[in-house]
């Protein structure tokens, strides 16, 4: 099924090799596009860091509330007894606290601008509802936020649609950029798979009639703007989960705490509360608890920012997840539309002659199929590719879906070409002869899961020939080999789905280098192989556009729907495509595994970060205790003071550091598991332990200078 | 022959013995649990007990009835020690006061023994063969029973059920642990263990006074004792005494003993999950930390700083001097390693770093290679911590053996894992806390912090060994040390029953290329580095001011 079809102007075909190659070449060899992060998002979310400082909001994130009750008891304690180190242990508590809001801030701060944007398009638009009793004329006009579902509304040119629906009558060009930020406008019509309207865009031309199926307040852009505000933002279950082993360590690390007073105490010396508050902060695993949820609002971001949104933070999950991706043939893995790969002459014909006289018919077929005849005899056979100027004398006949022909008559020369029942018809009808030979070379190209068309010409003398047999097949969209291999690296297999016979889909799969097939597929065939893949345990990801894709979508662990799909395919699954790009389905799981690779990257790091901390601040606390202990203060920090307070403050500046990375997300390639986890082991697990004694030696450095405390 | 070649050719000795019996007892394990039919034996046992071999248990059914038995195991033997008067063979050594009979009933039925007692002076020998022995037979089945389980959790797909407590309880103490221990003690008395009903004989000292050195059935009880990781000795010096442990061989015989069951279950593991590697990772890590405490030990031990020390050239003091320093520090790693806590040395007498060592390899949380079946299941729930905290970074949601890691997974598992440092943290701390707690003590300063560490660290891993220099008959560490038994054992045993039920329920996710390889020397890494800093982040500080400032 095509996905989409814009309102592209014959030169502006997007499936034009040349310029799908370029495309390609932007996609591969890239890294995961990263986002654009500056550091002044961080001033301009400052006031929202502060306004986070409220326990409500502290409540939701169980590591950083410790570290805000430490904060107010430190606080407690200094104004009791202010010294220069209590001082600045409290103040680096509260940016601590101060830095976690911060890096939440700015990850919602990214989507709010564009939530901005939407809310425009919410402006008290004017709905002219039709009268339900359905006779024309009876129109009335009513604000848009009085629509129910099932008014029926009536948009004309230059009019903005008032709500979501489905045209029930009409054809109209739609300029949906607010939405998709896709400049062209697109066709939406009564009927089929492109029916769906989505409110707050613009009818360019024609008037429609639509079905309202969405109330008010629930409605696309509704819910576009709540998701990329991250209002309706709930905990994904590997958040929860995560959340839950973060709030395990925090208790034992309250535990270490609470026990090390009476072990200090019976050592002879008792540790005051700043000091044991400190300690405690640098244990719990706060790098990760500041930055989780800013992580995840990232992670729906980076889909924001390539045009998908996903109706949850679950299905974001889930797409890295997949094991299985249903790719359809057509506009996914092959070019949307047939392309000539062979001109197949008749005997006694020359190849060249087939050529010039396919070149001659196709000039006015502006079909994509129809140029690709054009482009084969010019790439070719070395033919023009515009009409010499002889040519522009002759008549052209367009093709057309009554004729099934296209042709030019120059003079009594007449050259057509079509599909081979037509051309048998148009031959015979001229006196013509058609071969059997025609007949064989026909059925030959259809077996092997071409289409054939048949070329033929009435030449000066009035004898009506055929010619031969051009075959269209389907191109396999260049690099898609290459995206397979890296999608089965990463553990997916790639099943291709197909309405041709098994042996054109054969062809095509191995051409394409995919794991499997599905061939002449029925919408229920596709439901069932979800299902059989389901209860072997695997995940699966496709996408779909029609009606009858709806329920496959809603089976689907990631249904990816095309925006300018039916609004039931669009309800059925969990994220849209407003670029209708089906192959972005690969990204999506991309950007699914790179959130997850955040996530635990951080973690990493965050956990051997204790290493570090534990080295500066175990001699600090007891070297008055077992002066031998000061060997393991093998960073050679000044004092115990410089000591606590410089690996307070890497704690709170890390978390800083990582922002950016935090709404990036870390480097992703796609390769095998075993591959990744070597290569981010090293990084953050190896790289989480040396960092801190680096960091941490460089803050005392400066920390040592301040009187007090050096 | 140098000592230090010599204890070489006895690691040598007990690896090759290991793994010459590593895959037929392995197989033989995973045979047992996974056997259709029963023997008659065992079909008279369910006759008796009124259970139902066949039918299958929900892990609530199965955790209610670990619970249940474990609860009126503690009160039967609880009941035999205060009435010992009425019981035969009692050689008038009366009733075990409340406190102590209470510490030693939770004791042997935790798998831990950790005695507060001198076994030849406060029971008799009916106690010890029906009621301490009996434990130590069951309480080691418990273990394997519960390993089994979570193991069945990991390979069965969509189903709520684990298996029979019953039926795994009876299998593996008919099936396994009797017929080793059998062979065990006949063995044992061949190479001059003692095995006497009597009371004692009468010997006369040098100084002509006659005393009575008491004889016990110590064979069958040593047996079992190092075979289900119990540890608790029949004599109060344990495996020192030489009716315990004669002679080298024998010395060597019992550190397989207690070796053999944590290591063979590896393999029983990998045959059940269908994957050997699987088998193969965990007992690399066990093997490798093993390894790591045996040198460090070693080298401390060796390389003493105490002036007597010095003086004989390595640290003598509290070491049979028929076993020597290889041999000491050999027992003590695998003691510790595993939850078993038998001693043929004293502990407390190490240098700093060796008896750091001792009290850090049960710290780890007995994972090297930990007691019969406690050890699995205690390395497998932090395999599933390991999973979910570096598996995130492969880009999938974290599964184990093809099972997903999600909300329930972890939350068992870190109840499993957050179990015993609360209970030796909050111990140690609360003791410290008490006045009179110094009074107790031999020691002070970092050397008494670790014998409080070390009592707890025993307490609540299940081990048993003592640090000594510290009476804990007190009424306060009687009932503590108790409590931290029961909920060292019985809240993970909760746990990771929990979280078999919960994996069970799930579909098995086919391995592909994109997921976390467990069985890949990669995978060994990650968990040791999990059980290293897991351990090292939490009781470091302890550590600080215990061993480390000691040994520093």
């Amino acid at each position: 099924m095509t996905a989409t079809t814009p309102l592209h102007t014959p030169e502006h075909d997007p499936y034009t090799p040349k310029e799908a190659q370029e495309l390609h070449a932007e996609r591969t060899g890239r890294k995961l596009a990263a986002g654009v992060f500056h550091p002044r998002q961080l001033l301009v979310s400052l006031p929202d860091a502060f306004r986070k400082l409220h326990p409500r909001h502290q409540l939701r994130n169980p590591v950083m509330f410790v570290v805000w009750v430490g904060s107010v008891l430190v606080t407690a304690f200094t104004v009791l007894e202010p010294s220069v180190f209590s001082i600045a242990v409290a103040a680096w508590l509260w940016f601590t606290v101060l830095f976690a809001n911060l890096a939440e801030a700015v990850a919602e701060g990214r989507g709010k601008a564009q939530a901005e944007s939407l809310r425009g398009l919410k402006t008290d638009t004017v709905a002219r509802r039709l009268a339900t009793n359905g006779t024309a004329g009876t129109e009335e006009e009513v604000p848009a936020v009085d629509l129910r579902v099932g008014d029926l509304v009536v948009v004309e040119a230059g009019q903005v649609v008032p709500g979501d629906g489905d045209i029930v009558e009409g054809i109209a060009t739609v300029d949906e950029s607010a939405i998709t930020g896709e400049s062209a406008p697109v066709i939406r019509e009564s009927g089929g798979d492109r029916s769906a309207v989505t409110g707050g865009t613009t009818v360019l031309s024609d008037r429609i009639v639509a079905r309202i199926s969405t109330r008010p307040g629930e409605t696309f852009v509704d819910r576009m703007i709540a998701l990329v505000e991250g209002a309706e933002r709930k905990k994904t279950p590997n958040e929860v989960a995560l959340t839950i082993l973060l709030s395990t360590l925090t208790i034992i690390f309250l535990l270490v705490v609470v026990a090390l007073q009476p072990m200090a105490g019976y050592s002879g010396r008792q540790i005051s509360v700043i000091v044991l508050t400190a300690l405690l902060v640098c244990l719990i695993p706060t790098t990760i608890g500041a930055l989780l949820s800013a992580i995840g609002i990232a992670g729906m971001d980076r889909l924001v920012q390539r045009n998908v949104l996903a109706k949850s933070g679950r299905a974001v999950e889930a797409a890295g997840d997949i094991d299985t991706l249903l790719l359809d043939k057509t506009g996914t893995i092959t070019f949307g539309n047939r392309q000539a790969t062979e001109l197949i002459p008749l005997p006694g014909v020359e190849q060249e002659e087939l050529a010039a006289a396919a070149r001659l018919s196709s000039l006015a077929d502006r079909t994509p199929e129809g140029r690709s005849i054009v482009d084969l005899c010019v790439v070719d056979h070395g033919l023009p590719a515009e009409p010499g100027d002889d040519e522009r004398d002759g008549e052209f006949i367009a093709f057309s879906a009554q004729t099934r022909m296209s042709g030019i008559d120059l003079g009594d020369r007449q050259v057509r070409k079509g599909a081979a029942s037509t051309i048998r018809v148009w031959v015979t009808s001229h006196g013509g002869n058609y071969p059997d030979r025609a007949d064989d070379i026909v059925e030959r190209v259809s077996a092997e899961g071409g289409t054939p068309l048949a070329c033929a010409e009435i030449d000066d003398d009035g004898r009506a020939r055929v010619l031969g047999v051009i075959r269209l097949s389907d191109v396999v969209k260049p690099g898609m080999r290459e995206r397979f291999d890296e999608l089965r690296a990463m553990g997916i297999r790639t099943v291709m789905v197909t309405g041709d016979n098994p042996l054109t889909a054969r062809a095509i799969a191995e051409e394409a280098g995919v794991d499997d097939f599905l061939a002449e597929a029925k919408p229920e065939d596709k439901m069932a192989l979800i299902r059989t893949e389901q209860e072997g345990g695997r995940l699966v990801a496709m996408t779909g556009d029609g009606t009858n894709d709806a329920p496959a979508l809603a089976q689907a662990d990631v249904g990816v729907a095309m925006n300018t799909g039916t609004s039931a395919a669009k309800e059925a699954g969990n994220m849209v495509d407003l670029d209708s790009d089906p192959t972005k389905l690969i990204e999506v799981v991309e950007i699914g595994k790179q959130m997850l690779i955040t996530r635990g990257a951080l973690t990493t790091f965050s956990i051997a970060n204790d290493l570090a901390k534990y080295f500066a601040i175990l001699p600090a606390l007891f070297v008055a205790l077992y002066p031998q202990l000061d060997k393991l203060n093998i960073m050679r920090l000044a004092t115990p003071e410089s000591a606590i307070l410089s690996a307070v403050i890497f704690n709170a500046l890390v978390i800083v550091a990582l922002i950016p990375r935090a709404l990036r997300g870390v480097r992703y390639r796609p390769m095998s598991a075993a591959g990744l986890l070597r290569r981010n082991l090293l990084v953050y697990g190896l790289g989480g332990i040396v960092t801190p004694f680096l960091g941490i030696w460089l803050v005392d450095l400066l920390v040592r200078l301040v009187p007090g405390i050096g | 022959m140098s000592p230090f070649v010599a204890g070489l050719g006895q690691v040598g000795l007990l690896v090759m013995a290991l793994a010459a019996c590593y895959r037929p007892l392995g197989d033989h394990m995973a045979r047992v649990y996974g056997a259709e039919g029963h023997w008659r034996l065992e079909r008279g046992i369910y006759r008796l007990a009124r259970v139902n071999p066949d039918s299958e248990q929900r892990w609530t059914t199965y955790a209610a009835a670990v619970l249940g038995f474990s609860f009126v195991s503690i009160v039967l033997l609880y009941l035999m020690q205060r009435l010992q008067p009425l019981l035969p063979l009692g050689f008038g050594r009366g009733a075990v006061e409340p406190g102590m009979a209470f510490n030693t009933a939770v004791s042997f039925v935790t798998n831990t023994n950790w005695q507060s007692y001198a076994g030849e002076e406060v029971l008799g020998h009916t106690v010890q063969m029906a009621g301490l022995t009996v434990q130590n037979f069951v309480s080691a089945a418990v273990g394997m029973a519960v390993a089994v389980a979570l193991v069945r959790g990991f390979v069965r797909a969509r189903t709520d059920r684990l298996g029979n407590f019953w039926v795994d309880l009876t299998r593996g103490t008919v099936r396994i642990l009797l017929p080793i221990a059998a062979i065990a003690a006949i063995l044992l008395v061949a190479l001059g263990t003692v095995m006497s009903l009597a009371r004692g004989i009468q010997v006369v000292g040098v100084d002509g006074i006659t005393r009575t050195i008491a004889l016990a059935p110590t064979a069958s009880q040593e047996a079992i004792k190092e075979l289900g990781t119990n540890g608790g000795g029949i004599f109060n010096a344990n495996s020192a005494h030489p009716f315990e442990n004669p002679n080298a061989w024998s010395n060597l015989f019992e550190n397989f003993l207690l070796l053999l069951v944590p290591v063979a279950l590896t393999r029983t593991f990998g045959q059940m999950v269908g994957d050997r590697k699987q088998g193969y990772v965990l007992l690399s890590v066990m093997g490798l930390l093993w390894t790591v405490m045996l040198a460090a030990s070693w080298w401390a031990e060796t390389h003493p700083n105490g002036v007597a020390s010095l003086a004989a050239g390595a640290a003598m003091e509290g070491k049979e001097v028929r076993f020597g320093i290889p041999a000491s520090v050999l027992w003590e790693v695998s003691t510790t390693g595993t939850s078993t806590g038998a001693v043929n040395s004293m502990h407390d007498s190490f240098t700093g770093l060796g008896g750091g060592v001792a009290l850090l390899n049960m710290l780890l949380g007995e994972v090297a290679p930990g007691g019969v079946g406690a050890g699995l299941y205690g390395i497998l729930v932090l395999a599933v911590i390991a999973v979910f905290l570096a598996g995130l970074m492969v880009g999938r949601t974290p599964e184990y053996l093809g099972k997903k890691l999600g909300r329930r997974e972890v939350t068992a598992a870190a109840i499993a894992m957050l179990a015993m440092p609360t209970v030796v943290l909050l111990g140690t701390g609360l003791a410290l806390l008490l006045p009179s707690t110094p009074d107790f003590m031999t020691n002070t300063g970092s050397h008494g912090l670790a014998e409080v560490l070390y009592a707890y660290g025993s307490a609540g891993n299940n081990n048993g060994s003592a640090f000594a220099g510290m009476t804990v008959t007190s009424d306060f560490f009687q009932a503590t040390l108790g409590v931290a038994m029961l909920l060292g054992r019985f809240l993970p045993i909760l746990a990771v029953l929990a979280l078999a039920g919960s994996l069970a329920q799930q579909r098995r996710v086919p391995a592909t290329a994109g997921t976390l390889p467990t069985g890949s020397p990669l995978f060994v890494g990650m968990l040791t580095g999990t059980v290293v800093l897991v351990a090292a982040l939490t009781f470091l500080p302890a550590l600080a001011l215990g061993p480390i400032a000691e040994a520093l």
